[in-house]
């Protein structure tokens, strides 16, 4: 076992890691941040995105250990300071862009590096941008509709 | 996935010695040794990452040569070589997904060679010089069929440098679930001719279409095809297509690549 010390959601953490253990598997089971949810585990669902130095990544396929020293930003750190819901969280809310909420946090977190990246995209480019979630539910309809709504006003602070 | 000891080192000169070693295994974004070592079907007892190596990382431009380091992502090179190579820069920006991107680098998929990945076309045909940590190779001697390279045990990619051709595009006809490529053609021009790469259609792998180069290089225009033949004795059949629809392919792509390149 070996220590592993990150900043997530903004705060220092550290935790004993195995050589194999995924990031993901360190924010949920060292961490106890369950919002990052585990999908496919074959890097093709998006369900476990988090922002590594502020780019998206999918966090079943990187190893805890090769991101010692980043900043980790998980879909528990998207709230505002007062824990409402962020633009994003509550354009997805208000907009029904989730059914059974599986893959949403990786749909947040896709889709604010997005916002960070092109403040207003089209709605193509929304679409194109999520190819890399997939969601079972919703047909993506009201998911692509939230990340617009949300589009242009202040993202949840990166 | 079996347990393994994890290194990181910070220089190439540390990364080769450590992959000197029995049971180590290098380490680039992991896009595709992680799922592999998921299903047990890799178990290295080292680990080597790559990617803390900053000699490695980034993009230069010197005397017509785009020069990228082996660990940078694909998401930096489609940012950064969007105004010297854009075609380059447009392959990158088309792998795999925004996420995927900002892991997977091109050290590590050329190193790893899978038939239908992207990055061998543009490096085969640019024409380009893969660096190692040993030796400099040029990409027609690089590539050696389905996952197989001319690295040697314990070496690895540490930069790739592609000359800058006065014309190039890259087609691909997406697999839409893997976005790998079902086929893809990267057409490059150069002033001492043409150089054309197929990737995802062959059970080799990357290959150079010769008839097409010939052709192209007395007309740069999508009817020089007009007439030319590919051969499917030796393509991929499986559940996406055929040996004779990835043939067909290959023609189409590479006109349209030829017209995308202008």
């Amino acid at each position: 076992m070996t220590q592993v010390s990150m900043t997530v959601n903004g705060k220092p953490v550290s935790g004993e890691v195995e050589g194999r253990t995924l990031l993901v598997q360190f924010l949920r089971e060292g961490l106890g941040l369950t919002g990052t949810h585990v999908g496919c585990d074959t890097s093709q669902c998006g369900a476990c995105v988090v922002h590594v130095d502020g780019k998206p990544v999918k966090s079943c396929t990187v190893f805890a250990q090769d991101v010692a020293g980043s900043s980790v930003k998980t879909i528990e750190g998207m709230a505002n300071a007062d824990g409402s819901l962020g633009t994003l969280q509550q354009a997805f809310q208000d907009h029904h862009g989730l059914q059974c909420g599986f893959c949403t946090p990786g749909m947040v977190m896709s889709s604010a590096a997005l916002l960070a990246d092109n403040p207003n995209p089209t709605e193509a480019e929304v679409r194109h941008h999520l190819e890399g979630n997939i969601c079972r539910c919703t047909g993506y309809h009201n998911i692509v509709k939230a990340v617009l709504t949300a589009s242009g006003q202040p993202v949840a602070a990166e | 996935m079996f347990d393994f000891e994890f290194v990181k080192p910070s220089s190439i000169v540390e990364a080769a010695r450590l992959l000197g070693g029995e049971g180590a295994q290098a380490l680039s974004g992991g896009q595709t040794l992680m799922p592999t070592m998921k299903q047990r079907l890799a178990a290295p007892s080292v680990l080597v990452s790559l990617t803390g190596i900053a000699e490695m990382k980034g993009l230069s431009v010197a005397a017509g040569t785009l020069t990228v380091g082996a660990a940078t992502p694909h998401a930096v090179v489609a940012a950064e070589a969007a105004r010297v190579f854009p075609a380059l820069a447009a392959l990158a920006g088309g792998i795999g997904d925004p996420a995927v991107r900002n892991r997977g680098t091109i050290g590590g998929s050329i190193a790893n060679n899978d038939p239908s990945a992207c990055y061998p076309a543009a490096v085969l045909a640019s024409g380009a010089t893969v660096v190692t940590s040993k030796r400099r190779i040029a990409a027609d001697d690089f590539f050696q069929g389905m996952f197989s390279t001319a690295l040697e045990e314990g070496e690895f990619v540490t930069s790739v440098a592609f000359p800058i051709p006065e014309k190039a595009a890259y087609v691909k006809f997406n697999q839409p679930a893997s976005r790998f490529a079902l086929t893809g053609v990267f057409v490059a021009k150069f002033a001492g001719g043409v150089r054309v790469a197929v990737t995802g259609a062959s059970n080799n792998g990357v290959f150079r279409w010769a008839e097409a180069e010939a052709a192209l290089a007395k007309s740069f225009t999508a009817d020089a095809l007009q007439g030319l033949g590919v051969d499917d004795s030796d393509m991929i059949t499986d559940l996406h297509g055929t040996a004779a629809y990835r043939a067909n392919l290959v023609k189409v792509l590479t006109g349209r690549a030829v017209s995308a390149a202008g």
